[in-house]
């Protein structure tokens, strides 16, 4: 009974057909891996028939670390007041775009703690001064960071959204998302915003128009069939709108934060969980290798399992790097490892479209 | 039986045959290195792994000691050689040797893994000599100990054969052989890269020596520089030849190339692609050889891990200070847990089970994990 399960799911990942969660949980908890990759592949293939590995040159900037959320997986956030807790000043983003443009870059990812103090006017001015001085696009604000400016100004969620995008704010990441599972939130990171709400900023950013991506951060609390009820509620949110340009995952970094005593994963579930998730989201297009938590050779690995891009070059990283785990990759690096693995380095922006290099 | 995806695939003839435990040719070999379909492959290495091996998948207790760096070669693709006097040199005295490895005495070490430069001076009773110091302190932890370059060297300077030299260390208390030195045994390459040292026929007498004494060795390659695909295929058909003849092999190691500081560096590492078809195409062609080894220290734990999925049954050992990979840049830890081992082998889902040099099963009572 367990074994026919288990071959249907095969067979209709085979056949690009949609999977049901317990077919998820099959592939997960029992495929095989080659099998896994095999088919992940196939998918892949089968959504971008060219041999084409997309990638974007990007920096992250994360304008504050003060954070009232406490997530018990973080080691980026300071308290509020804390000796090494700071807000970047105009003229720090400035510097830092500067940097991204002398490298050809075209986006930002800025993203910060929940500043308990900063008012919507603050962000406003800040997205205002960028896209006054530099030629960047701003992919920018977490759900959870939209949620808490929405709570520090007392206006519902599309008002902030809204305002955001008129100061110059033009995709959503998927941050925040970590497991879409309220029991699993519970224990790592119990303030945080809930299932419901990141889905409702997601879906309220795609009703206006905003297009984001969606994340999952495993290997902690939850189980594989949690895994496979966060994939489930992305697809059902993308059926919907059709927002999300992309799915990132990760593993989480145990390193310096409150959860160190999880085991850390290394890279066998990742692959199987890329994989299974290349399967089970047939209606989001892109999938991001994670080389920031894998590094470079497992990232290459992806690209035989599914994964049809290499992420962003970053230029900082501050979250995961604060979580002991320092991979890096310039421009050039990716398009290395792109091309020894088969396939042609495309450079990209946030839709996905070619951009010249 | 052979998966439907994969009899679709370029590779379906040679799983057929790999699965009927036909032996592989020098063509079967160049098409699976020049495959994409890296699931096939691994696939079908994993078949070869879990015919001999179940789903263990081995590790030991050991400590390397790279007890000199000076070495008479220059051999481009190496990090880690300085010349005599020059910055960042040493040698270490037997004393030195015994301090460095006197913290581990009676730890349940199974191997000592000895490798140094090919220093152009030293007597030969200082390798005895730190042997036989070795043996006295830790008379339980097997000796391996000198590649076969340095075996070699070791003849050529005191004017011995090859037999006397091996014989008068085996006395001394050696117990088996590293497989380094290897390289690439194709003369094109060795000649471009590490010309001076012994050439390919020196180390298979070595080996073979070695072998009709009863001493085992490991073999290895490393790939991802100037050699071609086809010179990786002809260097692994001469091991199995060699295999054939003794059956002394215990285990073949393919060696990523790591770039940093050293005259190769403008190529760059090899793939994670490239990382995974090393080991599967070994197994798959290296029929007869016991064992393949997915050594962390150089591949990643992350890629040796998945390694163990594409024909890899060892992940060597817990190390602990080590410098030939390190000063090439490796950004491995330089020591893992013996714990932390045997997470990353289950969440591979294979049983980790320790083992001594000869890939004996070691057994002892485990303290419980503290929470």
């Amino acid at each position: 009974m367990e074994r026919d399960l288990l071959d249907r799911a095969y067979d209709k990942a085979a056949a690009h057909e949609r999977l049901g969660p317990e077919e998820g949980v099959a592939l997960l908890e029992r495929g095989d891996l080659h099998l896994l990759m095999s088919l992940a592949h196939r998918r892949r293939t089968f959504l971008h028939p060219e041999p084409v590995v997309t990638y974007i040159v990007e920096r992250n900037i994360n304008y504050t670390n003060a954070c009232v959320t406490y997530c018990r997986f973080c080691a980026f956030y300071r308290r509020p007041g804390h000796a090494e807790s700071y807000v970047l000043s105009h003229e720090q983003i400035g510097r830092k775009i500067e940097e991204l443009l002398e490298v050809g870059g075209i986006q930002i990812l800025l993203q910060g703690g929940h500043h308990p103090d900063l008012p919507l006017s603050w962000y406003e001015e800040m997205l205002r001064f960028i896209k006054a001085n530099y030629p960047v696009h701003v992919h920018g604000f977490s759900a959870p960071e939209i949620e808490h400016i929405a709570g520090v100004e007392r206006l519902p969620v599309r008002d902030v959204l809204l305002r955001l995008r008129d100061a110059g704010l033009g995709t959503l990441p998927g941050a925040g998302g970590e497991m879409l599972v309220d029991r699993v939130r519970d224990v790592i990171a119990p303030l945080k915003t809930t299932t419901r709400a990141w889905l409702d900023v997601h879906r309220t950013a795609h009703g206006i128009g905003m297009r984001s991506t969606a994340t999952m951060m495993f290997g902690h609390e939850e189980t594989r069939a949690e895994r496979i009820e966060h994939f489930d509620l992305v697809r059902a949110l993308q059926d919907d709108t059709r927002g999300f340009t992309a799915f990132i995952l990760w593993t989480f970094q145990p390193e310096n934060t409150a959860m160190w005593r999880y085991p850390k994963l290394e890279s066998h579930e990742y692959l199987r969980t890329a994989a299974v998730a290349r399967l089970y989201l047939d209606n989001v297009a892109n999938l991001q290798a994670s080389w920031v938590t894998q590094g470079a050779r497992i990232a290459e690995i992806t690209l035989r399992a599914g994964v049809n891009d290499m992420g962003s070059t970053m230029l900082e990283e501050n979250v995961v790097s604060a979580a002991g785990t320092t991979y890096a990759m310039n421009a050039e690096e990716i398009e290395r490892s792109i091309r020894m693995c088969g396939f042609l380095p495309r450079r990209r922006n946030v839709f996905y479209e070619e951009v010249a290099a | 039986m052979i998966p439907r995806l994969f009899l679709d695939g370029d590779l379906a003839d040679l799983l057929a045959k790999a699965e009927a435990g036909e032996r592989l040719t020098f063509d079967d070999g160049v098409r699976l290195f020049r495959s994409d379909d890296l699931p096939a492959l691994g696939w079908a290495a994993h078949r070869a792994r879990e015919r001999r091996h179940g789903n263990v998948a081995w590790y030991l207790k050991n400590r390397h000691i790279n007890y000199s760096n000076i070495c008479k070669y220059d051999c481009m693709f190496c990090s880690f050689y300085r010349k005599e006097g020059q910055e960042g040199a040493w040698l270490w005295t037997v004393e030195q040797v015994l301090e460095h490895v006197a913290p581990f005495k009676d730890s349940g070490l199974s191997e000592f893994h000895i490798v140094g430069g090919v220093h152009p001076t030293l007597p030969f009773d200082y390798y005895t000599g730190m042997i036989r110091a070795l043996k006295r302190e830790h008379p339980t932890v097997a000796v391996k100990a000198f590649t076969a370059i340095e075996i070699s060297y070791f003849a050529e300077l005191h004017g011995l054969s090859i037999r006397d030299t091996l014989v008068a260390l085996q006395e001394a208390g050696l117990d088996m052989i590293p497989g380094g030195g290897a390289e690439v045994f194709a003369d094109r390459v060795r000649y471009k890269v590490c010309r001076e040292k012994a050439d390919a026929d020196r180390w298979f007498e070595v080996h073979e020596t070695a072998h009709s004494l009863g001493i085992p060795s490991n073999a290895t390659l490393l790939y991802g520089h100037i050699e071609t695909l086809e010179e990786r295929v002809d260097h692994l058909l001469r091991l199995r030849d060699l295999q054939d003849r003794t059956h002394g092999l215990l285990s073949y190691i393919p060696l990523a190339y790591h770039p940093d500081f050293n005259r190769l560096a403008k190529l760059g590492a090899p793939s994670g692609i490239d990382a995974l078809k090393n080991v599967a195409v070994g197994r798959l062609l290296l029929d007869n050889v016991p064992h393949i080894k997915a050594y962390w220290i150089m591949l990643g734990v992350k890629t040796a891990q998945v390694a163990l999925s594409f024909g890899a049954d060892d992940l060597d050992g817990t190390v602990t200070w080590e410098r030939i990979y390190h000063m090439a840049g490796a950004a491995t830890p330089e020591g893992l847990t013996e714990e932390r081992l045997r997470e990353i082998i289950r969440e591979a889902g294979r049983e980790p089970v320790e083992r001594d040099a000869f890939y004996n099963r070691v057994t002892r009572r485990r303290e419980p994990v503290p929470a």
